[in-house]
């Protein structure tokens, strides 16, 4: 199936999400969509499959146009979407996920089970996708999945199958498998459509990159280009991709996190005894795929959920039944992985939000009496501060672009004295001038002496960052690495793999001497690329974050 | 804070326009679907349907309407008469009535027409209004404050008759001087009423039970418990009595009358209106305020600012319950003077529609809460001269509130445009979501 | 701001409060106090003698003898056990499943004192036949606002409005079977009715988006105020034709019916019972066997996958609350029509919001709210016959006893139920 896109354009009243697109994807053949986050790529695939109506522009299947009113529409014609937040009913069975919409029956209308199994089975295994019918889906590992979801749009005949951001929540080595069924789609026939902001793995498996920036196409070109032309082009200007950063200076040990568990409500261990130490002037960066606890250790962190056992220790402080309160009294600053949810509240004024834990305290309180001049006081400087682009600081933070309300945060977080900084996926779906920016100030806070903990899924963010790195898999540290481990090793140990020399990582566990600045040896990409080796001295993967 | 969000978007566009442009911007505010417009327009339409459901309820009417096509103009005239006539008498028992005026002006002399009560008499519908209005303020903010902190307390009821049982025990149960009694009967009501509220909030706190069930729950348990109270005179009821009413609270704890022995209005009001102020203050202006409207946007959010949320739900329980029982306070002190098993009416109920019209604004509340007085005030006049059932008045809160909560309803039939965003009626556009 | 967010049973409050001690021994705790009450309260004011129970009726084609208990030492032996039930729950970890049956154990055991002490020393044997005659008669409201509950929560939509439903059926019933003389015609447009404010919840939820509880809570008072109104101007004054409708007789089911015990509860009832039973079936089956079933409980849990495969959201909600409504409006008209007749004001007392509380209860599942309604009914039904038996307990504190168990049952021993996932929140198409 030809399928070609011309002239799309979408609007979201006074933004304009994709302008004048044309992409033109040929049968058999993975077509790249290449971008930061805020490009417009996810909005295209959505107008491809019929969950937006484009403004202008069409699309034409087998030179002949046609509409998507729906999902059911695109689906019809033969189009697939795998989405980055999957689009499965977490208390349903694999087989009741597949079957959804377009269940099988038998009379006198009851859902038949039995040939639903037999379907996804058969499909599985043809296509070398695993996958066990009645498994429920939440109990999967997210890479199962994903895979759920690539046989749903397989079920119902897709020629073009289009992933949404696929290796966001994928280790390294599960990226392999994805992209060896992708090749095996791709023989059979399928066209895929890959999007992505991750350079890297698009040079590894597209046939051809369309770039898009800022709702535009800005060029096609062949996955041989160079990284330099691909980021180029990608963010419109030269990029500093890597935050510069100097040497560590490691100081006495701040926070002190010894054999934690922190078992969820159903009684799983989610934090599975866990022990670290994080130094003043250093950071430490907690890699690994999400879902292996990162989420329950930085709540029990920060007292939002309680600690079954082990102790948490600041300065000698135990910590370790504190409240929220106390622990933020105590000098811990806690960036959430989920800005919208937890981090701001989104009627709220900008002013508002940046006393969001101080509001009580002077001078923005004397006793009971909020003093509301000393609240827009201190908005207005650090909405300067920190660059943040708004109107006026009463208008609602919930209508701040992303990398803003990051900002926001940010200023107050970092505006009071504190001696620990916890920031969880800090730049998940931020542009790269956010990213640039967030990562400047965790590395500034480091030079100033706070001891900082970043947990990211994003490699390239704890490549970038970490003068430690500690790998979690399943609740527990599967070892510590310097920032100079090479991607197959991490890859291991975010796979479960165990520690193949406890004494050299055990080294590691402790302070980190102060080192020369850690070159980056190759960035995390796809094992067994063709790729050319990039020289030490080059920019690595634009440290980026899941859309 | 959105409140000053909105204000000061509003004066910014106000400051802009000078001379005859200005006229023009207030005109415009006027015909798109902000708040005031459409919550005036919610109100009107309602009275039409209330209008409606009289008149087709109305034998009268009805049987005219058997006879639409030989004789059309009487069915409407019939029609429009059942209706319009309750709502005018509806407005006499609640606001003016002509005939006082009349009746005072017949007077021979005016002195003597004041010391009879004749002057008294023409501001006498406005004083029921006020009189009715004071337990729906306060039970309205009952109702207002938990709002604000994410919480939906239809208890009211059951605080209300909490309140009512410590004030009404204290006023006939010990003996004391002239306004210390009145003072301490008023504050054992907001005690009364504080401790059935804190019940809800420890019990959401500790177990997270929902507090709609249980204040509902409450409401029956209580009513059920008064009656109890009422049947043994070792309990409440009042000694002689076969029926189940206590004794009459002693006179030094009676509210003390504001314009004179002809007009009901009593401290009572000033009450409410001091709470509805005293709620505002708490809200806009204070930390346990920010707390509440932290806790009621984003309970995720402001646990991890280091708020503690479950206490916060406590206190905001306990002061609702507290005000809820003040209304109740207000009831047995400035009007009822004895306690018997209805005297807690309609009250609870009314609560939650003044709150939601009062879009959980105290001033919100306090304009509310005087319509809705208004509307029960002139109810049994309406019902005296017209027949038409008290009821009445509980359809059409309920219908106002409904319009009231779709805006997008009411701009559709009425065909305004939508507020600008960012506007006073930006704000507004979600409904109770305010 | 939502109040309710997708929470009933407060579901959203991503970070949760630490465990506190309180929770850890509510459960022994009131194992205990219920041990307490059977051996101090009941046993030891129960008059001499001995308590009789009988199984049969009247006229039954086969009788069961009665059984007759030392009421006061059973009183003690019950209580014994319901304190030793609080020790094994307090320091032996059980399953879900042997925790709840531990909680129905106790419930028992304390009904059977209460029994022995309310018929200690009285010559007329308490017919506990008559007893879960009348529980099941009286939850059949309840359990059939269960159901309701438990479709709209599952598609995404809070019901709150429950008792709305239940009073405008009662009211429709009565009125359109007086005024026609048909009951059959009288039970539809009952149903009817409950779809009615169906459309009205639909609407304002789905449609504008209004806050789902709130807007129950006001549909409620709309419903109150509307048949109070229409009750006090148009019923009271034409009693006779319009509101002194027949009501339903009992049918029995020939065999069935004559089974000793079992046969009377639930072979002998009025339609509105046996109506139960389908409705039951019929939503379970429905839910967790067919397609709609699969695709309801999608929109509950995550519509935009459900939108993604193609399915309406929005019109499926619809369909859904409205259709759901039919089954209160029936348990409505069981008010007039199949019991007592004529309509009052206020006739349902908060019996909707009990039911909401039985949905929950019940795990949002049609057998689970069935039995939760159950024991809800059992309760009311529990108070009228203490009322009967004379005993010393004041009929105020009796009427308050269905509310107080509730807000028990929902605080006490419900633990942290899961709702559907979406439940509550709004759709909005992008």
């Amino acid at each position: 199936m030809e399928l070609e896109l011309k002239g799309i354009t979408k609007r979201f009243g006074s933004l304009v999400a994709n302008e004048g697109i044309d992409l033109a994807v040929a049968p058999g053949q993975v077509h790249a969509l290449l971008g930061e986050n805020g490009a417009g790529k996810s909005t295209l695939m959505n107008v491809l499959y019929g969950l937006l109506q484009p403004d202008e522009g069409e699309i034409l299947i087998d030179n002949q146009a046609v509409r998507f009113g729906s999902p059911k529409d695109a689906i019809a014609a033969g189009i697939g979407m795998v989405h980055q937040h999957f689009m499965l009913v977490p208390v349903f069975t694999v087989a009741e996920n597949v079957t959804l919409g377009i269940e099988e029956t038998r009379p006198p209308g009851l859902l038949d089970r039995r040939r639903t199994r037999r379907d996804v089975r058969e499909l599985s295994q043809r296509y070398g996708l695993e996958v066990d019918p009645d498994a429920l889906v939440e109990n999967l590992p997210v890479g199962i999945q994903q895979r759920v979801e690539i046989v749903k749009a397989l079920v119902r005949e897709a020629t073009v199958l289009i992933l949404d951001e696929p290796t966001a929540v994928l280790t390294p080595a599960e990226t392999d498998d994805l992209f060896r069924i992708i090749r095996q789609l791709k023989d059979g026939g399928t066209s895929i459509v890959f999007i992505s902001h991750k350079l890297k793995e698009v040079q590894a498996i597209a046939d051809t990159i369309t770039v898009l920036r800022r709702g535009k196409v800005v060029g096609e070109r062949p996955p041989s280009s160079t990284e330099d032309e691909l980021a180029t082009l990608m963010v419109g200007r030269d990029v500093q991709l890597r935050v510069s950063k100097q040497a560590a200076k490691p100081g006495e040990v701040v926070l002190d996190v010894a054999d934690l568990v922190v078992t969820d409500l159903a009684g799983q261990a989610q934090v599975n005894g866990m022990s670290f130490q994080v130094r003043a002037g250093e950071i430490l960066g907690v890699a690994g795929v999400q879902g292996n606890g990162q989420t329950e250790l930085c709540e029990a962190l920060m007292g939002l959920r309680p600690a079954t056992a082990g102790r948490v220790t600041l300065d000698g402080r135990n910590l370790t039944r504190a409240t929220p309160a106390q622990r933020l009294e105590a000098g811990i600053a806690y960036v959430p992985e989920d800005r919208q949810e937890d981090g701001l509240i989104g009627d709220f004024s900008v002013a508002d939000n940046m006393v969001l834990d101080q509001y009580n305290k002077p001078p923005f309180a004397k006793g009971i009496n909020l003093n509301l001049g000393a609240i827009a006081a201190n908005a207005a400087e650090r909405v300067k501060e920190f660059d943040v682009r708004t109107t006026s600081a009463d208008t609602a933070v919930g209508t701040l672009s992303g990398g803003n309300q990051q900002k926001v945060i940010l200023a107050r977080e970092l505006a009071q004295e504190h001696k620990v900084l916890i920031a969880s996926q800090p730049t998940r779906g931020l542009d790269v001038g956010s990213i640039e920016f967030v990562h400047r100030r965790i590395v500034d806070q480091r030079d100033r002496g706070v001891a900082v903990l970043i947990v990211s899924a994003e490699l390239d963010e704890i490549y970038a960052l970490a003068d430690r790195i500690a790998v979690m898999y399943e609740g527990k540290i599967t070892g510590f690495r310097p920032p100079t481990v090479p991607v197959e090793e991490l890859g291991k140990l975010m796979a479960g793999g165990a520690d193949q020399d406890p004494a050299a990582a055990s080294a590691l566990a402790g302070p980190l001497a102060s080192a020369d600045p850690p070159q980056a040896p190759e960035p995390p990409g796809p094992s067994g690329s063709s790729g050319t080796d990039p020289s030490p001295s080059a920019p690595t993967g634009i440290p980026g974050a899941g859309e | 804070m959105s409140d000053q969000a909105g204000q000061a978007g509003a004066a910014e566009a106000q400051k802009k326009q000078t001379g005859p442009g200005r006229g023009r911007a207030i005109r415009d505010s006027i015909l798109e679907g902000n708040t005031f417009t459409v919550t005036v327009l919610a109100i009107f339409t309602a009275f039409v349907v209330g209008g409606l459901l009289n008149a087709f309820t109305n034998t009268t009417v009805l049987h005219a309407w058997g006879n639409l096509f030989s004789d059309p103009g009487h069915a409407i005239a019939t029609a429009w008469d059942t209706a319009v006539g309750a709502y005018v008498e509806m407005f006499e028992g609640s606001i003016f009535n002509p005939h006082t005026v009349s009746a005072l002006f017949q007077q021979a002399s005016f002195s003597a027409a004041i010391h009879d009560g004749y002057l008294s008499a023409v501001f006498y519908p406005l004083s029921e209004t006020c009189v009715q209005a004071t337990p729906l303020i306060l039970a309205g903010l009952a109702v207002a404050l938990p709002y604000q902190a994410g919480l939906f307390n239809i208890g009211a009821q059951s605080q209300l008759i909490g309140g009512m049982i410590f004030a009404t025990y204290l006023g006939y149960g010990v003996s004391l001087p002239v306004v210390v009694h009145v003072v301490v009967c008023v504050i054992g009501g907001f005690v009364g009423g504080a401790f059935m509220g804190w019940i809800v909030g420890e019990l959401k706190a500790r177990t997270g039970a929902h507090e709609v069930i249980v204040t509902i729950m409450l409401n029956y348990v209580m009513i059920y418990l008064l009656a109890y109270l009422l049947s043994f005179p070792y309990l409440m009821q009042a000694p002689h009595s076969s029926n189940e009413i206590t004794a009459a609270i002693a006179g030094n704890a009676h509210l003390p009358l504001l314009f004179g022995s002809h007009l009901r209005i009593n401290a009572g009001f000033l009450i409410a209106l001091a709470c509805a102020l005293a709620i505002w203050w708490l809200l806009s202006r204070t930390t346990t305020g920010f707390e509440f409207r932290s806790i009621g946007k984003n309970p995720s959010a402001a646990r991890v600012a280091g708020m503690n949320v479950e206490r916060t739900w406590v206190l905001a329980m306990l002061i609702a319950g507290g005000l809820a029982g003040l209304a109740g306070a207000t009831v047995i002190q400035g009007t009822d003077f004895t306690l018997n098993f209805q005297s807690y009416g309609t009250y609870g109920i009314d609560a939650i529609t003044v709150a939601l019209l009062g879009l959980g604004r105290p001033l919100g509340v306090v304009l509310a809460g005087l319509l809705f007085g208004a509307l029960h005030a002139g109810a049994p006049l309406m019902q005296a001269v017209t027949g038409t059932p008290v009821d009445m008045v509980e359809v059409l809160q309920a219908v106002i509130v409904l319009f009231v909560a779709a805006p997008p309803l009411i701009r559709a039939m009425y065909r305004l445009r939508a507020a600008r965003a960012g506007g006073v009626g930006g704000v507004m556009s979600k409904g109770w979501n305010a | 701001m939502t109040i309710a967010g997708n929470v009933l049973t407060d579901q959203a409050l991503v970070n949760q409060a630490p465990v506190s001690p309180f929770r850890r021994w509510l459960a022994p705790a009131t194992f205990a106090a219920f041990g307490l009450i059977n051996i101090f309260v009941l046993g030891g004011y129960a008059h001499k003698g001995d308590a009789t129970f009988a199984f049969s009726q009247p006229f039954a084609k086969v009788t069961v003898p009665n059984l007759t208990l030392p009421a006061a030492a059973t009183c003690y032996v019950c209580g014994g056990i319901s304190i030793a039930l609080a020790l094994v729950r307090a320091f032996v970890p059980l399953s879900k499943l042997m925790r709840r049956v531990a909680i129905g154990l106790v419930l028992f055991l304390f009904v059977l004192s209460l029994l022995c002490w309310a018929d200690a020393g009285q010559t007329t044997a308490f017919n506990i036949v008559n007893l879960l005659q009348g529980t099941l008669g009286q939850s059949i409201p309840i359990m059939l606002g269960a159901l309701t509950g438990v479709i709209c929560s599952r598609s995404g939509v809070i019901n709150v409005g429950i008792e709305g439903q239940l009073l405008l059926g009662a009211f429709t019933a009565a009125i359109v079977a007086t005024v026609t003389g048909s009951l059959w015609l009288g039970l539809i447009c009952g149903a009817l009715a409950g779809s009615l404010v169906g459309v009205l919840l639909a609407v304002f939820a789905i449609g504008y988006r209004v806050d789902q509880v709130v807007l129950g809570v006001v549909l409620n008072t709309l419903v109150l105020g509307l048949t109070g109104y229409l009750f006090d101007g148009l019923m009271v004054p034409y009693q006779n034709t319009l509101n002194s409708p027949a009501t339903f007789a009992a049918i029995k089911i020939p065999l069935l019916g004559d089974i000793p015990i079992i046969g009377p509860i639930f072979f002998d009832a009025t339609i509105f019972l046996y109506l139960t039973y389908i409705a039951l079936a019929g939503v379970q089956v429905g839910l967790f066997s067919t397609r709609w079933g699969l695709r309801t409980r999608a929109i509950g849990e995550h519509p935009i996958a459900a939108d993604t495969v193609g399915i309406n959201v929005i019109a499926m909600r619809y369909r859904n609350v409205i259709a759901a409504g039919l089954i209160a409006g029936v348990g409505g008209a069981y008010f007039t029509i199949g019991s007592v007749g004529a309509f009052g004001a206020d006739m349902t007392s908060g019996e909707g919001y009990i039911a909401l509380a039985a949905m929950i209860f019940g795990r949002y599942t049609p057998i689970g709210a069935i039995s939760a309604a159950l024991l809800f009914g059992f309760t009311t039904q529990l108070q009228s016959i203490m009322s009967t038996l004379n005993t010393p307990i004041q009929s105020n504190l009796l009427l308050a006893t269905p509310y107080v168990i509730t807000i028990i049952v929902l605080a006490g021993l419900v633990g942290k139920v899961r709702g559907p996932r979406a439940e509550g929140i709004p759709y909005i198409k992008s």
